[in-house]
């Protein structure tokens, strides 16, 4: 049998199980990393949702930052969704705060409004035929983007699903439908690294 | 059940969800807020007074003032919850109007209504209810509620009641998977609370909505012994701002919560910390005095 691919789930706040669950679905193991030494053997990391002020704190408190810096640098694959888009963004808006800046991405928190916008939405996406379903809470809203940024999605004319190399980037929460395109995709990305087709 | 695939549902569930893991402490003013963020609180509840002084200085306990309120939202960017009165639906509404991210129909305060729950369906906002045992829980579940936590007892700064009511939740959901489908039958029955709730959790083993931990929790130790015992998150009411140094103890309490599993860092995070809130031996409370036997 083939060793499990192993992928990583940033766990220090937030929806990290409902990521583990399909990570899980899918055959690769899910490890939930609270400290750099859960790190060891992970072959891509999911930063999930959850709030993005709370889980900063523990990335630069206790060393996870820099963990993950390295894991960046040696090339390891990352995949965010809203509170994570926040972490892997350049740069961060209302208000600004500190970020990984892993994704040339200008983001701004919270700016569809507050939890009375969260909503459901179906909307093309470059990863299949039909229609993919999005689920935004509390969402953030993607500004601006580099050049070598390539959207996925759109939705009332902001990107919210990108790509830049190894880098996912989701303004929704694909871990809260019964829809697995957006994780499958990121499985293929840390399997096939920048080369990966649509 | 069918409200389970409305997508109004879906979203207020999802905003429980993404506050797993954390702490969301109570604060009655923006100052309080602006510590709880800055410790990495992933979400405040704003109200008129914390528990521990609603005890001590009885009268009515009410909805705090909107404008408080709304001072809090300015000041974090974090969710904001707000508490009404068990039954108030009209202070429900006005709190869906100012926009808050969720309402805690909440025991703390005077129940409104000594028969029925606000019908949380009505609302866009997400509902958190407090509950002792399954089939309270159920129930407020059916009536809308997006998250439930144990109620402990608030402003006791005592762990004893919240983990007598988190270890029933989970011992009476452990024993419905054990059921046979007429069985369940029986069980609605037993625990006032509907026939499908009852199967869905005979079926999955835990609630359709995440479980939280609240009322007494004081120390990190506290919050790593809940979460432990299968709390997906803590609220911390009084024991922070009633505490000798609540900028620390929150960030230490913040700590704990995620680290519930590593006894080195609830140890780290234990360390240097003042007094804790006095706290209260329940036993010696009369029963007219406890919060947890308000709802129904």
């Amino acid at each position: 049998m083939v060793a499990q691919m192993k992928i990583g789930i940033l766990a220090v706040q937030g929806d990290f199980d409902a990521h583990a669950a399909v990570i899980a679905r899918l055959g690769a193991e899910p490890v939930l990393v609270r400290v750099p030494a859960d790190l060891a053997g992970v072959e891509g990391i999911i930063l999930p949702g959850g709030e993005s002020t709370t889980q900063l704190h523990f990335l630069k408190e206790e060393g996870l930052k820099d963990a993950l810096e390295k894991f960046a640098a040696r090339g390891g694959a990352f995949f965010g969704t809203c509170a994570g888009a926040i972490l892997l963004a350049r740069e961060v808006r209302n208000p600004a705060q500190e970020s990984l800046g892993f994704a040339d991405l200008v983001v701004a928190r919270n700016a569809y409004g507050r939890q009375l916008s969260s909503h459901v939405r179906f909307g093309p996406c470059k990863l299949k035929a039909e229609p993919l379903e999005m689920v935004f809470i509390r969402a953030p809203i993607i500004e601006q983007q580099g050049s070598g940024v390539e959207v996925l999605a759109e939705a009332e004319g902001h990107p919210v699903l990108v790509r830049q190399g190894r880098v996912l980037v989701a303004t929704f929460h694909p871990e809260l439908t019964g829809d697995t395109t957006v994780h499958e995709y990121f499985l293929k990305l840390v399997r096939n690294g920048d080369r990966t087709a649509l | 059940m069918s409200f389970m695939q409305d997508n109004q549902w879906r979203v207020k569930v999802g905003l429980a969800e993404m506050l797993k893991g954390g702490v969301i402490m109570d604060v009655t003013n923006a100052e309080q807020a602006r510590i709880a963020e800055q410790a990495g609180a992933c979400a405040v509840m704003a109200l008129e007074r914390v528990p521990a002084d609603i005890r001590k200085e009885g009268g009515v306990a009410r909805m705090a003032a909107p404008k408080i309120i709304r001072e809090i939202m300015a000041t974090v960017s974090i969710p904001v919850m707000a508490k009404v009165r068990i039954g108030h639906f009209a202070e429900a509404q006005v709190l869906q109007a100012l926009e808050v991210d969720f309402i805690d129909e909440s025991e703390v305060l005077t129940p409104a209504d000594d028969a029925n729950h606000v019908w949380k369906h009505d609302f866009r906002v997400p509902f958190v209810c407090g509950a002792r045992n399954l089939g309270e829980a159920l129930r407020r579940i059916a009536e809308g509620a997006a998250m439930i936590r144990t109620k402990g007892e608030a402003g006791s700064g005592n762990i004893v009641e919240a983990v007598r009511h988190m270890r029933t939740i989970i011992s009476q959901m452990r024993t419905l998977t054990t059921r046979r489908s007429d069985e369940l039958v029986h069980d609605s029955k037993e625990l006032g609370a509907p026939l499908e709730l009852v199967r869905w959790v005979a079926e999955n083993g835990k609630l359709p909505v995440p479980n939280f931990s609240a009322g007494g929790i004081a120390t990190p130790a506290d919050a790593a012994l809940v979460m432990q015992l299968g709390a997906e998150t803590v609220f911390v009411g009084s024991g922070v701002f009633k505490s000798s140094d609540p900028a620390v103890r929150a960030r230490a309490i913040v700590k704990a919560t995620t680290h519930f599993n590593d006894p080195k860092v609830v140890l780290e995070a234990s360390e240097e910390l003042g007094e804790a809130m006095k706290g209260l031996d329940i036993r010696q409370l009369d029963e007219k005095e406890l919060l947890q036997t308000r709802g129904w």
